[in-house]
């Protein structure tokens, strides 16, 4: 065969096909078990990086909305190296650095929700900022000529807007979570991306690996779904 | 009695002189219509009013209460006001009602909770009441089957009502209009204009910006003619609109033709 592709895809399909031909019954249970375990694991990374960071999110973007320079510039340096920078990195400087400085180490799944929460704080910040400036100037004039405390203004009038507006861009944030979570094991944190490879060198087959983008595709679809869910929900009004 | 007492007002943005030494007042129950060019300081002279803009000099009081209880000299050497207690600027803020030009309606409310919210929330009145002196407004914008509706739903000139009804909802001792019909089409802006001449039969004390030249002269009590920042003439409607001496004035007025007076 002149082809190319061909040649390459041959291989790839056969030993998918033996892969899945191969094992038993028995063994299938057990990895679909194995690979459940491991999206447990990244489940956690996702929960607890969402509820961390999109707290964190608010309060950075509210510090780089500030007008005062001791505020806004550390802000502002903190999204650049965020953003800046890759995520494999960062986990590594943050698992590893007090390491290397303090000479202290500490529990690796928590290294990884600091350096997946600071990272995506950042990004959330941005959205967030984004979506506060996007609010018309007239919405806080008409507040303040009715009477509204700044705080009633606030949570009131401005923040129910601002969520229908950044629900679009933390959609395409949380469904990047998703499949970013294979990076904590980088750093050691076996979830199911590291157990799916692991499956993969030991019966010599890329079927588990399958299997982990199958798991990593269904929990996406129910993330989207929800996002799909809620902007509908807030569509009575434009 | 003097609803509201503007004396030597002054408002710059940078170097730009917007106001410069304005005094006039409105008495309860009166409808006083400024006119003039665009940029002249009308909408400016409101927002001052309303709080929406720091003043630069002059007293502003309003029912009695005065807004500015003085000026101090900060570290730079500029001159700023000293505005009065939370309580008194609250009390102002209440009875001054205000109608924006692009209505400002909040979207996610319903057009009865646009009305009910502010009364519910800042006056503290129980939703029930709330909502019945909201359907009585309604009723009198005629939109009472619109109650449930989005803003979104609504027409320029039906959203513009609701925010009338939004403003009124709070018992304001004085409303500003602040060219409430420069954002509708020219079929829309009468229904507004019915409702405003309506508030001026019940006696509401109002100030109106508009550029509608018929209707200012038609519901006007007396007109202030703005340009530059000064008040150039004031008056009745006929002194303005037909027995002007003033130069200026008649300058203006000559780009509005007979039939629209």
């Amino acid at each position: 065969m002149t082809n190319g592709f061909a040649v390459k895809a041959e291989p790839f399909v056969l030993a998918f096909w033996k892969g899945c031909v191969c094992v038993d019954f028995e063994y299938l249970l057990k990895l679909l078990l194995i690979l459940l375990e491991g999206m447990g694991t990244s489940l956690k990374v996702f929960a607890l990086t969402l509820i961390f960071s999109i707290p964190l999110g608010m309060i950075v973007a509210v510090g780089k909305m500030s007008r005062h320079v001791i505020i806004n510039f550390p802000i502002r340096v903190y999204i650049s190296i965020m953003r800046g920078t890759p995520l494999i990195l960062q986990l590594i400087f943050i698992y590893f650095g007090p390491y290397y400085i303090f000479n202290v180490t500490y529990d690796r799944f928590t290294a990884a929700i600091i350096a997946f929460s600071i990272n995506y704080a950042a990004y959330f910040a941005e959205i967030f900022r984004g979506g506060m400036q996007s609010m018309p100037l007239g919405q806080y004039e008409a507040a303040q000529v009715l009477g509204y405390t700044k705080s009633q203004t606030f949570f009131r009038i401005i923040l129910p807007q601002v969520v229908k507006r950044v629900i679009p861009a933390s959609a395409n944030e949380v469904i990047t979570l998703i499949k970013d979570t294979a990076l904590a094991q980088t750093i050691g944190v076996i979830e199911l991306f590291s157990l799916a490879q692991k499956q993969s060198s030991f019966i010599f087959s890329v079927m588990p690996l399958f299997v982990a983008g199958v798991f990593y595709y269904i929990l996406n679809l129910v993330v989207s779904g929800a996002f799909s869910f809620i902007e509908k929900k807030l569509n009575y009004y434009r | 009695m003097a609803v509201l007492e503007v004396r030597h007002l002054c408002k710059r943005f940078g170097e730009n002189q917007v106001i410069s030494d304005i005094s006039f007042e409105v008495n309860k129950g009166e409808v006083l219509v400024i006119i003039g060019p665009s940029g002249s300081g009308k909408s400016t002279l409101l927002r001052c009013i309303n709080r929406l803009e720091k003043v630069d000099g002059g007293t502003i009081s309003v029912c009695g209460d005065e807004m500015i209880t003085g000026y101090e000299t900060d570290k730079k050497g500029i001159q700023r006001p000293v505005y009065a207690s939370p309580e008194v600027l609250r009390k102002i803020r209440l009875n001054v009602g205000m109608v924006f030009q692009n209505f400002n309606l909040f979207p996610h409310f319903s057009v009865l909770k646009n009305i009910t919210d502010a009364p519910v929330c800042v006056l503290k009145q129980d939703i029930q009441s709330a909502n019945e002196k909201a359907m009585a407004l309604l009723e009198k914008m005629g939109l009472k089957e619109k109650a449930q509706a989005y803003p979104c739903e609504l027409s320029g000139g039906q959203q513009q009502r609701v925010s009338i009804a939004r403003a009124l909802a709070l018992n304001p001792q004085i409303l500003f209009f602040d060219e409430p019909t420069s954002a509708l089409d020219p079929e829309l802006t009468g229904e507004i204009l019915k409702v405003i001449k309506e508030l001026a039969k019940e006696k509401m004390t109002m100030v109106i910006v508009t550029h509608e030249m018929a209707f200012a002269r038609d519901v006007a009590d007396r007109v202030i003619f703005m340009d530059g920042g000064v008040i150039v003439e004031q008056g009745t409607p006929a002194e303005i609109f037909s027995n002007t001496q003033n130069e200026r004035t008649k300058a203006f007025l000559k780009r509005f033709s007979e039939s629209d007076l």
